[in-house]
């Protein structure tokens, strides 16, 4: 899956508005604020401190905004390095549990974030910092008219799914019940990636994805809204992990992707507010 | 190690290892050096250990329930279909293409036997990549089979047979083409001198001769389609009953229950270890 980022990177002025940014909402997120004031608090300058290397494990749906992200962290902080392991939340919640060694987690549902709480390995109260709504990809220029999630049922149309244990499938398998509608694909897909793919190689004609996902595939895929997908918003929340090697680094790459900065980079991807 | 080493290997593994018994006597005692015995023995622990911990950490409580799932059964019985149909096809052209490779002259041969082992070490998943751009339905070969015959493989079950044929027929043909080279053409010259066309020499005296070999090389491509799983979740996608074999349960099983999926893969463990057992009794202990 060769997703190159995009989006140019924009001028970024982390260390001005971004620190105030910082400090603002590291004030709101009750457990880190402690730490993180202390960090950022003399000035920009104490930026250097930060060190190391920020291990993300992230929903696959964050690919192309976290690396952005990432990048813009790397560019800001000089000497730390911020690395992804991205995929579906469920395997990535495993993987943690399994002693995985990551630092952060951002995943796609509160429930597989659950499964790393529940296991003892979030340090804090995981937060949300986005929400995503789904969106059905097409082949380009939408050949087959689909118009709605009820065209998706046509026996005709090889459609893909995400296996309901991945959040994406979960939230279409919501949405597809809340409209009362019973939809067979063709395959169940590991993450909403995988999905995709196969509508940008045509081996399917439509898959059931995020607004995100459509959009960051530009134009190798159409993009249907449907109503239905207000019934099933998918909650993103982010947490620092307890085995986190450079806690500090960490936190302060949290509290970029919750700061004004990383929220414009975000809705520019297709992301809501939280 | 050359081919044929390579399928005496496979075929000795699959018989019990070469004949041992003559040096077993205190072996342990006299001749084996420390310096030997010490990473042998880590090696065994190392191949060993992960299965043995599969049956350590097994729910034995929750077994009988999370087995009697019907998703787990279908899943099973889709895998061992699959990976017989894929042994099959393996069969039908695997074992004249090794003809050709050992017996035929032909510029390049070097060449084309390099590009059979391909998908030996080939990821898997590159694997499934290259068979959706050549069968897909978008393929450059699919998009005819779609167009003219309105064929598509991806997510179908023959896909599945597809994607397991394509990763398991180079061990076939491997082991088939070191038989082959290993056994007497004479025996074909002879029957050809005696009158027998090309064809029926093939069928009458080198079959037979090569039999074991073909055991040996079909219950490796057998094994090895069973275990399949990166071309198969690329090229045919997950679909219970269609295209769900059980390592792609298994996978998708440890995302939400890993309980689950340790009792999948002792199944899959344990259906492996028998058929390969089975099949050195009847078909390899003999020879």
């Amino acid at each position: 899956m060769t997703r190159t980022a995009r989006r140019n990177h924009r001028t970024l002025q982390v260390t001005g508005a971004g620190v105030a940014a910082l400090l603002a909402l590291g004030a709101c997120s009750s457990s880190d604020s402690g730490s993180l004031s202390t960090t950022s608090g003399s000035s920009g300058s104490t930026s250097d401190k930060l060190t190391g290397t920020v291990t993300v494990f992230a929903a696959a749906s964050l690919q192309e905004s976290f690396t952005t992200l990432g990048k813009q962290f790397e560019r800001a902080h000089p000497g730390t390095k911020v690395t992804f392991s991205f995929g579906g939340s469920d395997s990535l919640a495993a993987s943690i549990t399994g002693g995985a060694p990551a630092d952060v987690f951002a995943s796609a549902s509160p429930k597989t974030m659950k499964i790393v709480t529940d296991a003892g390995d979030a340090s804090g109260t995981p937060v949300t910092f986005v929400r995503n709504q789904l969106e059905i990809a097409t082949l380009p220029g939408n050949p087959d008219k689909v118009a709605s999630l009820k065209d998706l049922t046509n026996p005709a149309l090889k459609v893909v799914l995400c296996d309901k244990e991945v959040p994406c499938g979960a939230a279409a398998q919501k949405a597809l019940d809340a409209s009362g509608l019973k939809l067979t694909p063709v395959s169940y897909e590991q993450d909403v990636k995988a999905a995709l793919t196969k509508v940008e190689l045509k081996e399917a004609d439509a898959a059931v994805v995020y607004k995100t996902d459509v959009h960051a595939a530009g134009d190798k895929v159409g993009g249907v809204e449907f109503p239905e997908s207000a019934d099933a918003v998918n909650d993103y929340p982010i947490t620092l992990l307890k085995d986190a090697q450079h806690t500090d680094t960490a936190k302060a790459f949290i509290a970029l992707v919750r700061s004004a900065e990383g929220q414009k980079v975000l809705t520019e991807a297709g992301f809501l507010k939280p | 190690m050359t081919r044929a080493d390579l399928s005496e290997a496979a075929t000795e593994t699959l018989r019990g290892g070469p004949r041992r018994r003559r040096v077993r006597t205190g072996a342990v005692g006299r001749g084996v050096p420390l310096p030997l015995l010490v990473p042998a023995l880590i090696g065994l622990a190392f191949l060993i250990v992960p299965l043995v911990a599969l049956l350590v950490r097994a729910p034995w409580s929750s077994m009988p329930e999370q087995l009697t799932s019907a998703d787990v059964w279908q899943a099973l019985q889709l895998s061992l279909v699959c990976a017989t149909a894929a042994t099959a096809v393996s069969l039908v052209i695997g074992v004249p293409l090794a003809w050709l490779l050992a017996r035929v002259e032909f510029p390049g041969r070097g060449l084309v036997r390099a590009l059979v082992t391909l998908p030996l070490v080939l990821p898997p998943v590159v694997g499934g990549v290259a068979l959706l751009m050549a069968l897909g339905r978008n393929g450059v070969v699919g998009k005819w089979l779609d167009a003219w015959f309105g064929i598509t493989l991806p997510f179908t079950t023959a896909g599945v047979v597809v994607a397991e044929a394509f990763v398991a027929m180079p061990f076939l043909v491997i082991s088939v083409e070191g038989t082959l080279r290993a056994a007497d053409p004479r025996y074909e010259e002879a029957a050809t001198t005696l009158g027998a066309s090309r064809f029926t020499a093939f069928r009458r005296v080198t079959l037979p001769l090569i039999a074991p070999g073909i055991a040996a090389g079909a219950v490796l491509a057998w094994a090895r389609a069973l275990g399949e799983f990166g071309a198969t979740i690329t090229f045919a996608g997950n679909f219970p009953g269609r295209t769900q074999t059980m390592p792609l349960a298994v996978y998708l099983a440890l995302q939400s229950d890993p309980e689950a999926a340790v009792a999948l893969s002792l199944v899959l463990l344990a259906v492996s270890v028998a058929v390969l057992a089975g099949l050195r009794d009847r078909w390899m202990t003999a020879g």
